[in-house]
């Protein structure tokens, strides 16, 4: 027996490396699973303060582009707001009120973000108490950002579009071909358009936006333009890149978005076997 | 080990996490150099520090750093792994004489020479583990490689910089 225990703690070193190795691959593990824990991320309260304190001081550097940036979309909005007064001499019918409720808009700050790595998740400061739940959808006036994978109280992590394992349902907005965006991993800047039929002709420059499919975004937020398109190794489907719209180096005000009729799609879907990504 | 020792090491610690989460994480050149700074603390604790207390170090450190780079784990197993086989690396470089007891094994107290023996092989290792485990399922084998080279080339940059701009001699920080 004290053999043994001297065997033991001659090893002590060794030992200590695997059980220290062993709790870091299970926390890979368990954080990269589809439920993910959300605790040990930068959307706890201490990581989340620290980080927010931090782009207290940085958001100044910033600010006249994302004015810029503000105005731009207020003026984009004012135009489709001018659309839609009633003219005062016509009579104004609603068809379907519920249709028109189903998206609610949030807007959040970016506290923490990052590009280079081959999963990138950003961090906002608004959280469960602010009405901010999983799977609702990110983006900004420029585009698609990302997806909310954890929610702490003050905080969220979202999953940036620049994640290798995220897809957004998108369409090619002039033809309606429908596809997934997804990131490759290379160049902060692009992504590819999957899942296109070869015998769909496409045009460089088509604008590429979300297609409403899978109820996590509304349709018609962009995503990209298209700009490059080869017939690819694949004997299905082309290979499709595009610019991606956001710039995720300059992400700093985003808003997010719930379909409150998610929770109703997603349990037809699941009703009908139907997986839609 | 002495109090001030230890307080010496708890404040470079702090340092070094803070400089690391707060500054580096964004300092990422042409998209591939990144520039992990902390594992210089793991790589300049003293000498005769043991393999058990240096990898749980390690783990703290990687771990914290984990938090805000959303990667979590992957920090700390790379940083665990280092502090793994700092010891006996360092047993394997020992000088003719051998070391002094509480010698910080820095550029300053060694030479240039030695050190770039001792730190780039443990950069790549780390960044070898950090770059592999990170990329696991995408199947980008050229980008990986130019992270992990370029990476290690800068931090090695940054390290000789930093041990010339804030260490002293024979001293901690």
């Amino acid at each position: 027996m004290q053999r043994i225990l001297l065997f033991l703690y001659r090893l002590r070193a060794f030992l200590l490396f695997l059980v220290l190795e062993g709790i870091a691959i299970w926390l890979i593990v368990s954080y990269n699973s589809p439920q993910g824990s959300a605790f040990f991320n930068s959307a706890n309260q201490v990581s989340g303060s620290v980080l927010a304190a931090q782009n207290s001081v940085v958001e100044y550097f910033s600010l006249a582009s994302v004015n810029k940036a503000l105005v731009e979309k207020n003026a984009e909005l004012l135009a489709e707001l001018e659309a839609f007064k009633k003219p005062a001499d016509s009579v104004f019918i609603e068809l379907d009120s519920t249709l028109l409720h189903s998206f609610q808009f949030k807007g959040a700050k970016v506290i923490n973000n990052s590009l280079n790595l081959s999963q990138n998740f950003i961090t906002v400061n608004k959280g469960s108490k602010h009405g901010i739940k999983e799977g609702m959808g990110v983006f900004n006036e420029d585009g698609a950002i990302g997806r909310v994978k954890g929610v702490t109280k003050n905080f969220a992590t979202v999953i940036s579009v620049l994640h290798t394992d995220l897809l957004i349902s998108s369409k090619i907005a002039s033809s309606e071909v429908f596809g997934s965006t997804k990131w490759d991993g290379k160049n902060p800047k692009q992504a590819k358009l999957l899942y296109v039929p070869r015998h769909v002709t496409i045009e460089k420059g088509d604008k590429v936006v979300t297609s409403g499919y899978n109820a996590v975004f509304p349709e018609g937020i962009p995503i990209g333009t298209i700009l490059e398109v080869s017939q690819g190794t694949d004997t299905n489907y082309l290979d499709i890149t595009i610019e991606l719209a956001a710039d995720f180096s300059r992400v700093s005000y985003v808003y997010l978005v719930e379909n409150n009729q998610e929770e109703e799609l997603n349990e037809l879907y699941q009703s009908n076997g139907v997986n839609n990504e | 080990m002495n109090s001030s020792r230890i307080f010496l090491l708890v404040i470079g610690f702090i340092i070094y996490f803070f400089v690391q989460v707060l500054l580096l994480k964004n300092l990422v050149l042409f998209g591939s150099a990144f520039c992990f700074l902390y594992v210089l603390y793991i790589l300049l604790l003293p000498v005769d520090m043991k393999t058990v207390p240096t990898m749980l170090i390690a783990f703290v450190l990687g771990f914290g750093v984990d938090l805000f780079y959303d990667t979590l784990g992957i920090h700390a197993a790379s940083a665990v792994a280092l502090g793994f086989v700092r010891s006996g690396w360092l047993k394997v470089l020992t000088p003719t004489g051998g070391y002094d007891d509480d010698l910080q094994p820095s550029m300053l107290n060694m030479n240039f020479g030695w050190f770039l023996t001792y730190s780039i092989p443990l950069f790549l290792l780390h960044h070898l583990i950090f770059f592999y485990i990170e990329n696991l399922g995408t199947n980008l084998f050229l980008p990986v490689v130019q992270k992990i080279i370029f990476s290690s080339i800068f931090v090695f940059i940054m390290s000789i910089i930093v041990q010339l701009l804030f260490y002293r001699r024979r001293r901690g920080i």
